[in-house]
């Protein structure tokens, strides 16, 4: 796994640490049952706190992304939603909403910004059954 | 006791024959937390930590370690305290070999396999002399040495001064290690910002003797923004929590405090055009905040251009109402606003 972090962007460093895992998990690079590296492993090669890294850790195993088993390490998890259906097409709907928002005040055109979801969604990495 | 802090600071004041250095330096460290001061050259870092360990006395106020007094520690309470002082204090005829056996015969919880391990990692020999070795490597030796003590509380100051990149991240390295390990406290004074936003929790920033701002780097980062604004006035506009402001051509750069959608619409009102906020970075925020700060009680930021030849500020104790926190993120605007 390639991590990487910038300690002088805007964003804090445990939630460019959270948001880096999530994409490693979409784009593939990571996948169920991969361990990640302990919180010590992760700060030395990082070189940050890792009071930092743990609390990346817990964010990343309250939203079932990674599970955590005691002794043995944190791990990525089979990334099966258990929302239900209703629930998965408000967030997507929000979600959607927030990117495209941003999107158009970049000023790109509706076809221009279309190109761009497509090209983001083919580097990731979808599972075969997926709704 | 394990729910008093770590280490704390509570209105210490210290003086050098007339001259205040601190003027009432209160800030808290949680256990486990690395907190970094920051401040200009002469800003009174390295007093404070100083008068931290009890090697200084202290003109008014209080300080403590461990929840202890700084002015009564015991050799049991010394023992869990780490310090690396700027110029790390090293006899030069030592052998790196001598100066872990003299540490283990000196500190109690000195665990010299940990630090052989550590040096061993630099690539450092046991029989090299503390004389012989560069700059850099004496750096390296001495936080070895004091992390190896296994402290609760370490206290650096300033301990990357003028070291290369190279250097600089194999302390890193060590620092974040015994934390790791050890979940130790940390107190650290230092100049290289890029450092400080990798491992700090929170960071204090020192000037005219007392804390300018006492924040979290997150929330430095979530309620600072920068905003460059077009008006032809020539005052900044006294737009609420604007903690600095530069002149630039045809306007200001604003440093903003928890800048809201009402804020900004005052502030859009008040001038011509406002830019997008961007986030400044550590290194950004210390040249803002304390670019107008001498170290003798300068002018503040953000009250206009610096009056030049203007009386210094009084040299006199202050008293408690001068601090006026905002939220988390602590800003004393001193001489009023600009208007």
């Amino acid at each position: 796994m390639l991590l990487r972090i910038d300690p002088a962007a805007s964003a804090p460093l445990f939630e460019q640490l959270v948001q880096g895992v999530k994409e490693a998990v979409a784009a593939g690079q990571l996948t169920a049952g991969d361990k990640l590296p302990s919180v010590r492993e992760l700060a030395r090669e990082l070189a940050i706190n890792p009071n930092t890294v743990a609390r990346a850790y817990e964010r990343l195993e309250a939203e079932d992304v990674i599970l955590r088993r005691q002794g043995a390490g944190c791990f990525v998890k089979e990334q099966r939603s258990s929302l239900t259906a209703r629930e998965r097409k408000r967030r997507l709907a929000a979600a959607m909403r927030r990117v495209v928002t941003d999107a158009f005040h970049t000023g790109a055109s509706a076809d221009e910004i279309s190109a761009a979801l497509e090209a983001e969604l083919d580097r990731l990495d979808f599972p075969e059954d997926s709704p | 006791m394990t729910d008093s802090p770590a280490i704390r600071f509570d209105a210490l004041r210290r003086r050098y024959g007339e001259r205040w250095v601190l003027r009432g330096l209160s800030f808290e460290v949680p256990r486990g937390q690395v907190y970094a001061l920051l401040g200009r050259n002469g800003a009174g870092k390295t007093t404070a930590l100083r008068t931290l360990l009890g090697f200084l006395q202290r003109d008014g106020g209080r300080t403590e370690v461990l929840g202890r007094d700084s002015a009564a520690l015991t050799p049991e309470v010394r023992d869990r305290i780490g310090y690396v002082a700027e110029t790390p204090a090293l006899y030069g005829w030592m052998t790196v070999d001598r100066v872990l056996a003299f540490e283990a015969g000196t500190r109690r919880r000195f665990d010299r396999d940990r630090a052989e391990d550590l040096l061993e990692r630099l690539g450092m020999r046991g029989r090299h002399k503390v004389d012989e070795l560069s700059r850099g490597a004496r750096a390296q030796l001495a936080l070895a040495v004091a992390v190896a003590a296994r402290p609760d509380v370490l206290v650096l100051d300033d301990p990357a001064a003028g070291l290369d990149a190279v250097v600089r991240r194999e302390l890193l390295e060590m620092l974040v290690d015994a934390i790791a390990e050890d979940g130790c406290t940390v107190l650290m004074s230092s100049h290289v910002l890029s450092d400080v936003e990798r491992v700090a929790d929170r960071v204090g920033l020192l000037a005219d003797g007392r804390l300018l701002v006492d924040a979290s780097v997150e929330d430095l980062k979530r309620r600072v923004q920068r905003r460059r604004v077009r008006t032809a006035a020539d005052a900044p506009p006294a737009v609420p929590g604007l903690l600095a402001a530069r002149a630039v051509s045809q306007g200001f750069e604003l440093t903003l405090l928890d800048h809201d959608d009402a804020r900004q619409a005052a502030l859009a009102a008040a001038v011509e055009a406002v830019s997008p906020a961007e986030t400044p970075s550590l290194e950004e925020l210390f040249l803002d905040l304390l670019g107008g700060h001498g170290t003798a009680g300068g002018p503040p930021p953000g009250a206009g251009p610096a009056p030049t030849g203007a009386a210094p500020a009084p040299d006199t104790a202050p008293t408690p109402d001068d601090a006026r926190p905002l939220g988390a993120v602590r800003h004393h605007p001193a001489n009023g606003s600009p208007t």
